[in-house]
């Protein structure tokens, strides 16, 4: 049971690779859709639409999303580590840092659903 | 365990910050704001395809000047995260010296190539 957990457990090594794959996956899908945006100044609903029906552009754009997911939760416990603690703000720290990244997953959370729920219109 | 009298010295008043503090704190700064900013992109996401009732109504959305502020203040922040983001992936391939002098060449350079691409977008919103 400890060894399944452990294989779950980040490490800076992950969160390092992990930080830059994610990286790269949200910069390629910014390029292009900055790419198409501006090969198309008079974007129509029917392009934009049949674009967004492709699956590979669904999963691009999931994958996009679940890259923001990771980046975000990493990045959010780096900058929450950094300044919420108990030497800047006394022993309510370690309570409010928690908190706020619970709240944090719950947004992270929603944005993949809804993600989903643009995508494949449930 | 904390040590209160171990010496501290983060008085951000009596330390004069190098560039490469400035484009560090602005890079999680921003990184913080293009999250929450994400949702403006998913909303507009999520109306343009909607229906073509509901793209031609984003479409005319993007002509209110305070969604035009949301939206650039947002791809400012997004822009620059990048940017910065790209930094972090040429410092990691070892490009530079890895001395404090190429950091703080590297950070201008981010600053300003964030600087050009702002403007660039920028004029695109106004013009």
């Amino acid at each position: 049971m400890m060894a399944l957990l452990a294989r779950f457990a980040r490490t800076g090594p992950s969160d390092w690779i992990i930080q830059r794959v994610t990286a790269v996956v949200m910069m390629a899908y910014l390029f292009f859709i900055v790419g198409y945006l501006i090969a198309n100044p008079a974007l129509t609903y029917g392009q934009w639409s049949d674009l967004n029906s492709l699956l590979s552009m669904r999963i691009f754009t999931l994958f996009t999303i679940m890259a923001v997911a990771f980046h975000a939760w990493i990045g959010m416990w780096s900058v929450l580590t950094d300044y919420i603690t108990v030497r800047l703000m006394g022993p309510k720290a370690n309570g409010l840092r928690k908190g706020l990244q619970v709240g944090l997953g719950f947004i992270i959370l929603f944005y993949l659903a809804w993600t989903i729920k643009i995508l494949w219109g449930l | 365990m904390v040590d209160k009298k171990r010496p501290v010295n983060l008085d951000f008043g009596t330390i004069k910050l190098p560039i490469t503090a400035y484009v560090s704190i602005l890079h999680r700064v921003s990184g913080v704001t293009t999250l929450f900013a994400l949702a403006i992109f998913l909303w507009l996401l999520d109306q343009s395809l909607a229906s073509e009732q509901s793209f031609e109504a984003t479409s005319n959305i993007l002509s209110y000047p305070l969604a035009q502020f949301l939206i650039w203040s947002s791809l400012v922040a997004l822009i620059y995260h990048t940017v910065a983001g790209i930094r972090h992936l040429f410092m990691d391939f070892g490009f530079g010296e890895e001395s404090f002098n190429s950091g703080r060449i590297s950070a201008w350079i981010a600053v300003v190539v964030a600087v050009v691409l702002i403007a660039a977008l920028t004029g695109w919103v106004i013009l």
